[in-house]
């Protein structure tokens, strides 16, 4: 097998999501077309030759040729993202190798089955790429994306998401809010639980894909509840995103 | 001075111990959990260990019987795929050379595919296995280790990245030649050495 090689990228645009996420799209001098869910690895060189590698998710679709969407979550004290939001412009060489991963992704298999996406804040990355590819392709399967988010300012790509639900009866977006909800919002208010889930599952008349993204407390809580309540684990995906933390 | 560099970029973590941390790493000092699904729950009263395959006449261990094997402190530094590298990790547990001797292997056994509940699984050449370099780990930092992170037992081999560290360990499988595990087969290394950065199988 070929070495998954480094290329230089060229930073072309860089998007402020939310106060602490941008998107970063880089043009790539060897684009491979990814699979929604798919990450690359993204490397730093100092001068003295000290280097930092991170793996960040794909969020754009592989509809969208010659270039990748990687959207970047700033961590306090975080080497590669601090630098990624305070020291990069567009024009920028950054160096990265990819698409790499091959469990945590959305197979076109996959399109006429029904999908259950849970993130939980910048979890969402890969689950968007997936929403994207499956609006590209044009698919009709029941698809839900429960987001839990802090505040209304934490909720990356939330315009898109809702526009996304507005044209397309067969997706839905739940969104919950569990620090602070903005004014007037009538939807959940907490963190994901039991109560939540079984209400979601509902919404399904067969078991659906599930895909899980974000922060360990709540990967490892939503995973083992949807099993719980009945969906074969052999139907749940996980992934850990965002922080180590503590 | 390298051929490309990040303009401003620099080392923004001071860290004391950087030659025990292999290239592209980080340490952590925090135990990140990482899974491809949901925690297997699994009583300990229907707990079992086996070793089978290639061997003369396979052993199974209960909870009981595995806990009564000898077993011994390990120290060790572990590095995830993921890019983290955690140091001075306190382990106890059994030592699979321990094991090893409660069996006869079959001289064609070239390598192991260990496996867990919940089906993961993933492959380890069998000199890995020996010679002190990896043990079921029953025990971490002084507590019994937490289901998320493996337990009642994981597999522990600290010196190849932490995937072949298999979580929920049920058994070793001896194998006459190699085979991808579970990740294996998704496109990651064979082997997975992480000073040489083997992640993936493009770059075994």
């Amino acid at each position: 097998m070929e070495k998954i090689q480094w290329q230089i990228a060229r930073v072309k645009a860089i998007v402020q999501e939310t106060p602490h996420v941008k998107t970063f799209t880089l043009h790539l001098p060897q684009w491979i077309p990814h699979l929604p869910g798919q990450h690359y690895d993204l490397r730093l060189t100092a001068e003295d030759g000290y280097q930092a590698e991170r793996s960040y998710s794909i969020a754009s679709p592989p509809e969208k040729t010659g270039e990748i969407d990687l959207t970047v979550e700033l961590i306090e004290d975080g080497e590669v993202s601090s630098y990624l939001h305070e020291g990069i412009e567009p024009g920028d060489p950054l160096e990265v190798r990819g698409p790499i991963g091959g469990y945590f992704v959305w197979k076109d298999n996959m399109a006429n089955e029904p999908l259950l996406l849970i993130a939980g804040g910048s979890g969402v990355v890969p689950l968007m790429a997936m929403l994207r590819h499956r609006a590209k392709i044009g698919a009709a399967n029941p698809t839900t994306l429960l987001f839990s988010v802090r505040t209304a300012d934490d909720a990356i790509y939330r315009d898109e998401l809702e526009q996304l639900a507005k044209q397309d009866s067969q997706f839905e977006l739940i969104l919950t809010f569990t620090r602070k909800a903005p004014p007037g919002w009538t939807g959940y208010q907490r963190r994901v639980d039991q109560a939540m889930l079984t209400d979601v599952l509902k919404r399904f008349a067969s078991h659906p894909n599930g895909f899980v993204c974000g922060p360990t407390l709540l990967v490892e809580q939503v995973a083992n509840t949807l099993s719980d309540l009945g969906l074969p684990s052999t139907k749940i995906r996980t992934e850990r995103f965002g922080p180590t933390g503590t | 001075m390298a051929s490309f560099f990040n303009k401003g970029f620099g080392r923004k973590r001071e860290s004391v111990s950087s030659e025990r941390i292999p290239p592209g790493q980080y340490e952590t000092r925090d135990f990140p959990v990482l899974t491809a699904g949901p925690t297997p729950r699994i009583p300990l009263t229907t707990w079992s260990f086996a070793l089978e395959g290639l061997i003369e006449t396979p052993i199974q261990w209960s909870w009981e019987q595995f806990n009564a094997l000898p077993q011994q402190s390990f120290t060790n530094d572990i590095h995830c795929v993921t890019k983290w590298s955690k140091l001075d990790t306190h382990w106890e547990g059994v030592s699979i050379d321990t094991l090893l001797e409660h069996v006869n292997l079959k001289p064609e056994a070239s390598h192991v595919m260990a496996y867990s509940y919940g089906d993961y699984t993933t492959n380890i050449p069998l000199d890995d296995l020996r010679h002190g370099k990896a043990f079921v780990g029953l025990r971490f930092e002084g507590q019994p280790l937490a289901p998320e992170h493996g337990g009642p037992a994981r597999l522990v081999i600290p010196h190849l990245y932490f995937w072949k560290s298999a979580k929920w360990i049920k058994g070793l499988r001896f194998m006459e030649g190699d085979k991808p595990g579970f990740w294996e087969r998704g496109g990651y290394s064979m082997y997975g050495d992480p000073w040489k950065e083997q992640r993936y199988r493009s770059d075994d």
